[in-house]
């Protein structure tokens, strides 16, 4: 396996326009003949559906969901950024830029970051085009609002939905182009394998949620937008359905996966309850935007909140933090957060929460003010916990949110099989060790919208892929495979659920491959998690059968390859000697508590290549080079 | 706490279906509806049966994925709250639930509480959309909105596609859902050109995917976990009428654009 990162040369400011204007393309006639699948509906999937079909080609899109309305891209809350400089507040494309590297931790490439940066401000337009009701001044131009790690306010917002309605403008989009018969859409289809002939991606083998078929489709090029894959960790708050299914089952076929250690741990998330807790819900980061978050200094208070005075309450951020204070950036906000809980300082039911308390917000703003940004989270807040935000501060915690690690990827998204791409969360790409708050949007766009559609064409041009017949033998033996694997999970008839599994590994993960690393820690969960995966296959209960809806059988699916995954997460925390961003490996830090970095060692994108099950996985490494940012210590102080 | 439940359990689309009671001990108030079913499910694999089929994703009310009737209203006894967000603190203990599908001609059964929901996929299909090419679009701040459109297009696209107004309906009409996306898109200058199109299109296909018509009960609303107001559905009976007057000739195309 070789890793060819195609990054254009001449300066960052010029490479992406130059890059496109000497992508190859394809005649308008041929695009046509060319099907292009499209696994997922989300920001990134239907977007690029849309697009691809807009360009001419035939597209196939598929998700698990009943409708393509449904990804879990609809639940991000807070906002998507963009260097528009409408505050003129000295925004610019290269502070975005700078802002998303430093961000990372200086863990992803020069080139990329900065093409979507470049791109950020046409997903605005074309947004805005396609009738998302952003938020508004009274003048009738756009608002913004200031996020996490930043410092300008670039970040535009539809209420507290932003996600939601971002989505369903690519969801309308797409629904267009299925109305006039562009695009197939395949609900309740959910990817369990790729086809690979001849070193290209040619197809992919699927399952009918409803009827339980396994079948085959073929096609030019293969496009993974299948989300992250915090669900490996049980407690998330993605949706219960994301998975890691597809792009691992990518990866056992030749696709290089990158970092897979990088998962982010949201500081703003309601706290778990209890045993029977089935997801953690998120509270948007906008919230630290008006909201200080403090802990009693004395461990072992017992006073309310309100009767805690000024003084004996520590505002840790702030104390930390002066610069950034409640809004440094996320990794370092749960690391604080989880630390003081340790000090035996947390609030709420078992000590693991913090309070996030806008108080002086509603005394300076007015009450209504507050309402009209955050209604609908405070009412969510309520709903779940059954406290009133505007009485008694809320309690947060950090949770699994996002993973940056995911299919290596060139600059033009493709992975390291010809002719598969992977965008949004799927792929590695932007993002490096940590993510910035609403920049998960504005690159799952910017992939889908702006970046594939043009160099898919490139590969498709050059390679012109002959069309392949899903009756092709590489088809039938795949698709017996998956048939065969449905089959074992349905015959092992053992006592535990598929669920009872699923916590047990997400506990091993969240207490070893969490927040927090070490290496004994983590090599004590490779071995714990091949003891569970043995156990998993000979003594999961699935039940049912396989030719109808199997909720339990899906999940059973998923899980087993979470279990698979998981030790390759594992593996590469272990391997990387090093802290940054949200990778914080207890033996390497700096006095202060903050993630040291060892560029000299660890500069490199860890791209990982499976071997085969039980075997070592060989490490492929891509050297970052940075020109254009001085490599520094991050600092937030 | 504990509860009895009465489940409707039906294992296929042509299949008949029947009310199951399961009686539920150590339920948490703090647990929501969908954590107290998983945990049902949990007890029914574990004595071999066949766990409840119910549609749910993300839990926290936005993707519109989860819904059923709960004592003979969709989505339970709160205001403004998906079936996810839902606790069971909101019931008293020993209380006695009866858990139904949305019921609806044009919502299929597909098994146990999952219904197919697609109709509403195809009716966005036929004309649910502004046609803006990728590329295409102009500087997003050369187009003003004045605040007062931009909000009140925000409260018709906060509709989650969940389904809850139709299963209320005494006629299970689609009207507040159609209503609210033709009201989001209507409201908006970048959604004029094909103001007329989308209301003819969206309306012949909820009609052709048999949907009742609207007699203003007003369910819906009260149904609605994100609180549409039914205004948006004299909006939509406004713009109809406006459509087939004024553009007689806004026969939707394949595309949705319009001839007229």
């Amino acid at each position: 396996m070789e890793l060819r990162s195609r990054i254009p040369d001449g300066p960052l400011e010029a490479k992406w326009e130059r890059h496109r204007s000497g992508i190859k393309l394809v005649n308008p006639a041929n695009k046509l003949k060319h099907h292009i699948l499209v696994v997922g509906s989300g920001l990134a999937g239907a977007s690029a559906a849309a697009s691809l079909a807009e360009l001419g080609y035939r597209v196939s899109c598929f998700c698990f969901q009943d409708s393509p309305r449904r990804a879990h891209s609809i639940a991000a809350q807070g906002g998507i950024n963009a260097a528009k400089n409408y505050q003129n507040d000295g925004d610019s494309v290269f502070r975005l830029f700078y802002d998303t590297i430093k961000g990372g931790d200086f863990r992803s490439r020069e080139a990329n970051v900065y093409r979507l940066a470049e791109i950020s401000a046409r997903i605005i337009d074309q947004c805005t085009a396609q009738g998302v009701p952003f938020a508004r001044e009274y003048g009738g131009l756009l608002a913004n609002r200031s996020f996490g790690g930043v410092q300008v306010s670039r970040t535009f917002y539809a209420r507290g939905q932003t996600g939601q309605q971002l989505l369903l403008g690519a969801y309308q989009a797409l629904s267009r182009q299925i109305g006039i018969g562009t695009v197939t859409m395949y609900p309740r289809s959910e990817m369990l394998d790729l086809v690979v002939i001849d070193g290209r991606a040619r197809g992919i083998i699927t399952r009918d949620l409803i009827s339980g078929a396994v079948s085959a489709h073929a096609g030019d090029a293969v496009v993974l937008a299948t989300g992250g894959y915090s669900n490996v960790y049980y407690l998330s708050t993605n949706a219960k359905g994301c998975n890691v299914t597809a792009i691992w089952r990518a990866h056992k076929r030749g696709a290089a996966f990158a970092n897979p250690g990088f998962t982010q741990i949201h500081p703003t998330c309601i706290p778990q309850t209890g045993a029977h807790q089935s997801k953690l819900t998120l509270m948007s980061e906008s919230l630290r935007n008006d909201g200080r978050i403090w802990v009693p200094k004395r461990q072992g208070e017992t006073r309310p909140p309100h009767q805690i005075p000024e003084e004996d309450r520590d505002y840790y951020l702030e104390r930390l933090y002066p610069s950034y204070g409640n809004l440094a950036p996320r990794d370092i906000a749960s690391r604080r957060a989880k630390e003081v809980c340790d000090e035996g300082r947390g609030v709420g039911p078992g000590g693991h929460g913090v309070y996030l308390d806008l108080r002086d917000a509603i005394a300076r703003l007015g009450r209504r003010v507050i309402a009209e940004r955050y209604g609908n989270l405070f009412e969510m807040y309520q709903r779940i916990t059954g406290e009133d935000p505007f009485q008694v501060p809320m309690r947060i915690y950090p949770a699994p949110h996002y993973t940056m690690g995911g299919l290596w990827v060139d600059y033009n998204l493709m992975t390291t099989v010809d002719g598969l791409y992977a965008i949004g969360e799927a792929n590695f790409s932007d993002h490096g060790a940590n993510r910035l708050g609403a920049s998960a949007l504005m690159q799952g766009l910017a992939d889908g919208y702006f970046i594939l559609p043009y160099t898919i064409g490139d590969y498709l041009a050059q390679a012109k892929p002959v069309t392949v017949d899903p009756e092709h033998p590489a088809f039938h033996q795949i698709r017996g495979e998956v048939a065969e694997r449905v089959r074992r999970l349905l015959a092992a008839s053992g006592r535990k659920t598929v669920d009872a599994f699923h916590r047990e590994l997400g506990r091993v993960m969240w207490d070893k491959c969490g927040m927090s690393r070490n290496a004994a820690g983590l090599k004590e969960a490779m071995g714990r998690i091949g003891q569970l995966r043995d156990e998993f296959w000979r003594d999961v209960h699935v039940g049912g059968r396989g030719e109808e809806l199997n909720q339990s059988l899906e999940h059973a699916g998923r899980v087993a390859d979470f279990f698979e995954f998981a030790e390759l997460m594992c593996q590469d925390a272990l391997y990387r000697e090093e802290s940054c961003g949200c990778h914080f490996r207890e033996e390497y830090q700096t006095p202060e508590g903050e993630a040291k970095r060892d560029d000299e060692r660890f500069g490199y994108v860890a791209a990982w290549e499976f071997a085969g099950l039980g075997k070592e996985p060989v490490l492929h490494k891509e050297p970052l080079a940075f020109e254009a940012v001085h490599l520094a210590q991050r600092s937030y102080k | 706490m504990r509860v009895t439940l009465h489940v409707w359990r039906q294992p296929g689309p042509e299949l008949a279906g029947v009310f199951v009671r399961y009686d539920m001990t150590d339920v948490s108030p703090d647990m929501s509806f969908l954590e107290m079913l998983d945990v049902l499910n949990q007890q029914l694999l574990a004595r071999q049966d066949d766990p409840i089929a119910f549609d749910h994703d993300c839990r926290e009310g936005i993707c519109g994925a989860c819904g059923m009737v709960i004592n003979g209203r969709p989505h339970g006894p709160r205001r403004a709250t998906t079936t996810c967000q839902l606790h069971m603190r909101s019931f008293p203990d020993g209380a006695e639930l009866w858990i139904e599908p949305w019921r609806a001609r044009a919502f299929p059964v597909i098994k146990d509480l999952v219904v197919d929901r697609g109709a509403f996929d195809r009716i966005i299909q036929a004309g649910g959309f502004i046609t803006a090419r990728t590329g295409s679009a102009p500087e997003a701040n050369s187009l003003l909105v004045p605040k007062a459109d931009a909000d009140l297009a925000m409260d018709a696209a906060a509709c989650i596609g969940c389904g809850a107004c139709v299963a209320a309906c005494p006629n299970a009409s689609a009207m507040l859902f159609v209503a609210a996306k033709v009201s989001h898109l209507g409201l908006l200058p970048q959604g004029q050109p094909e103001r007329a199109a989308r209301v003819v299109g969206m309306v012949a296909q909820m009609d052709a995917e048999g949907f009742g018509a609207c007699s203003n009960h007003g369910e819906c609303m009260a149904a609605c976990p994100k609180e549409i107001s039914i205004d948006f559905i004299a909006r939509l009976n406004r713009d109809y009428l406006k459509a087939v007057v004024s553009h007689p000739s806004s026969v939707v195309r394949g595309d949705g654009g319009s001839n007229g």
